[in-house]
């Protein structure tokens, strides 16, 4: 049989192509791992090897001093811890909507619509809409905008996982709940929410994850801070707008900080990138 | 009891209410803000901003053509690049690989999207421009400046930085976007169309191309809408890489501007109506986005509705 085919050339010919397509598909493949590893392998050889306890103790120096990057790591840790706990309430009760009373009526088919073109939107657009909301007003930048700015970037995240993860729960479990006399609100957030949890808390932490890089809503709304500062009313330090700022600069020891802070950052998106999917798997 | 049980139901549930609709009128509520941002450009160049060319802080003169210019060949140009490679990324996964791979090997691609903007910007400048300056970029001037009709897409002096060059990082940044979406659709396929096919004598290469891809087609388009809308609005990297010159060249290697790239690099030290033409130029990446990813999102519900008719 297959000797007929082979000397067929129509056959041989398919063959062929077959096995270019396929080869290309795993070149594909390898394209796109090449890429991954050369980054990963960059930043762990030119930031990696300049972590030092200096680092985590010191702030942004002058050229030509030494320094660290505490006010960046602090500012960006404030801002995110904010941005998230305003983000993922609104989230969780948005997304709860979705899944548990939009079953009826255009509020919930709509708002998913326009959440899922949120998710995606130009994370630059949303800080120019913090400034015009709130710096423009205010007329100064500060904390507090780079946060709600974080904020707006983390309450589609929320939203979209914490309705996708409620409508895995099963319906057995609502109709045990009601079954047994529980009000709505409660078989929510006794029993759907403890079955989502995992789910749910996924979604916070790939948020964060988002948040954690983000560097051009923070330019239009935080700016930067060269000095320590815990004041949310004030321009904040934060780890994007450092290494922006130092990787262009002409000093050496700025462009080593620089490094330094986007193997921290990507180190740290990546696990916690791997953290939330084991979680989930669980 | 009863009483209070009823209360807080009603409370409960108009609460969710309240978020969601926040939710729902925030695009709206951006719109508005940036068109109340950019009211004095908008008056001032009216929709001949749209294509003019002029991009003047001295007389101030601004226009938005070299940035939207700037943006859509860099995208398009990250499509061209991404499309190819992300249908063959999900082709390995879904119908190649072994299956203990298949979760490392996703995993790994889609790590590619947890990178920020901002590291691929940098990396890109500072260790991809200078190699790609060096060695592959002469040499493609060297050979492709010559065919006639699209040589002179690629005539002139290698930059390292420039359009090409933020349109190739933009197709790395996409790539785990546009191989999810179609990871996703191509594992809708019903096994018994693929059997049969196999069935008949196909190859692999003849069922994908010629039963998954036409079976998936308006979700691969979902996909690569979606991948196109990222790309549109991607800031960080191709601030770093593009070259951030307002000036319309048909070289693919010459250095451009985005609209992305011109408000970052801008809008701090901008003021009156310059700051009001940079937030027009924000206003229309808005728009363009924002249709490119309802389009996209549109072609997945087609996709999966059709899907619930079949079945």
């Amino acid at each position: 049989m297959s000797t007929i085919s082979m000397s067929n050339p129509v056959y041989r010919r398919r063959r062929l192509v077959n096995r270019i397509m396929l080869t290309l598909s795993g070149a594909a493949v390898a394209f796109g791992l090449f890429w991954l590893f050369w980054i990963i392998l960059t930043l762990l050889v030119k930031g990696a090897g300049s972590f030092s306890l200096a680092l985590f103790t010191a702030s942004t120096p002058p050229p030509g001093l030494p320094g660290g990057l505490l006010n960046a790591i602090v500012g960006s840790v404030l801002m995110s811890l904010v941005g998230v706990l305003i983000g993922t309430p609104v989230g969780v009760l948005a997304g709860t909507y979705l899944a548990e009373y939009g079953s009826r009526g255009w509020l919930a088919p709509a708002t998913r619509f326009l959440n899922d073109v949120l998710l995606s939107a130009p994370s630059i657009v949303i800080g120019l809409f913090v400034y015009t909301m709130y710096v423009a007003q205010v007329g100064h930048y500060s904390g507090w905008a780079g946060a709600v700015a974080l904020s707006i970037i983390v309450i589609p995240v929320v939203v979209r996982t914490t309705d996708n993860m409620l409508m895995l729960v099963p319906n057995s479990l609502r109709e045990a709940a009601v079954a047994l006399g529980c009000p709505k609100w409660k078989m929510i957030s006794l029993v759907c929410y403890r079955a989502a949890m995992s789910g749910i808390i996924t979604g916070v932490l790939l948020a964060v994850a988002r948040i954690a890089g983000e560097t051009a809503p923070l330019m239009f709304t935080a700016l930067s801070n060269q000095f320590l500062s815990f004041d949310m009313n004030q321009p904040l330090a934060n780890l994007p707008m450092v290494i922006f700022q130092y990787a262009a600069s002409p000093f050496q020891d700025w462009q080593t900080l620089a490094w330094a802070g986007a193997a921290l950052i990507t180190l740290l998106v990546l696990g916690i990138n791997i953290l939330a999917r084991s979680l989930f798997r669980k | 009891m009863i009483h209070t049980n009823t209360l807080l139901d009603a409370a409960f549930r108009n609460l969710t209410r309240l978020f969601a609709f926040a939710v729902f009128s925030l695009l709206a509520a951006i719109l508005v803000s940036l068109v109340y941002g950019s009211q004095d450009s908008l008056r001032e160049f009216g929709l001949a901003f749209l294509w003019t060319a002029d991009w003047d802080p001295v007389n101030d003169r601004y226009g938005a053509l070299i940035p939207i210019y700037g943006t859509l060949v860099t995208s398009l140009l990250a499509l061209l690049i991404a499309v190819p490679v992300s249908f063959g990324i999900a082709l390995f996964l879904t119908e190649l690989a072994p299956a203990w791979l298949r979760r490392p090997l996703g995993t790994a691609i889609e790590m590619l999207a947890a990178i920020p903007s901002i590291i691929y910007g940098m990396w890109g400048l500072f260790v991809f421009v200078p190699l790609f300056q060096r060695t592959l970029q002469p040499w493609l001037i060297d050979v492709l400046s010559w065919i006639p009709g699209i040589g002179f897409l690629f005539e002139g002096p290698p930059f390292g930085i420039g359009i090409f060059t933020a349109g190739l990082i933009l197709a790395v940044m996409i790539v785990p976007f546009i191989t999810a979406v179609m990871r996703d659709v191509f594992e809708l396929v019903p096994p018994m169309l693929k059997e049969s096919a196999y069935g008949l004598g196909a190859t692999t290469w003849e069922v994908s191309r010629k039963v998954v891809l036409p079976y998936t087609r308006v979700g691969a388009m979902g996909g690569i809408m979606l991948g196109l809308g990222r790309a549109l609005g991607e800031t960080m990297a191709v601030t770093f890489v593009i070259g951030n010159a307002y000036r319309l060249s048909p070289s693919l290697f010459a250095p451009g501007n985005s609209i992305a790239s011109a408000l970052a690099n801008e809008f701090n030290e901008a003021s009156g109506l310059q700051l009001s033409a940079l937030i027009e130029l924000g206003l229309i990446l808005f728009l363009i986005t924002t249709i490119v990813l309802a389009l996209s999102k549109y072609m997945l519900l087609r996709l999966s509705r059709h899907e619930g008719a079949r079945t």
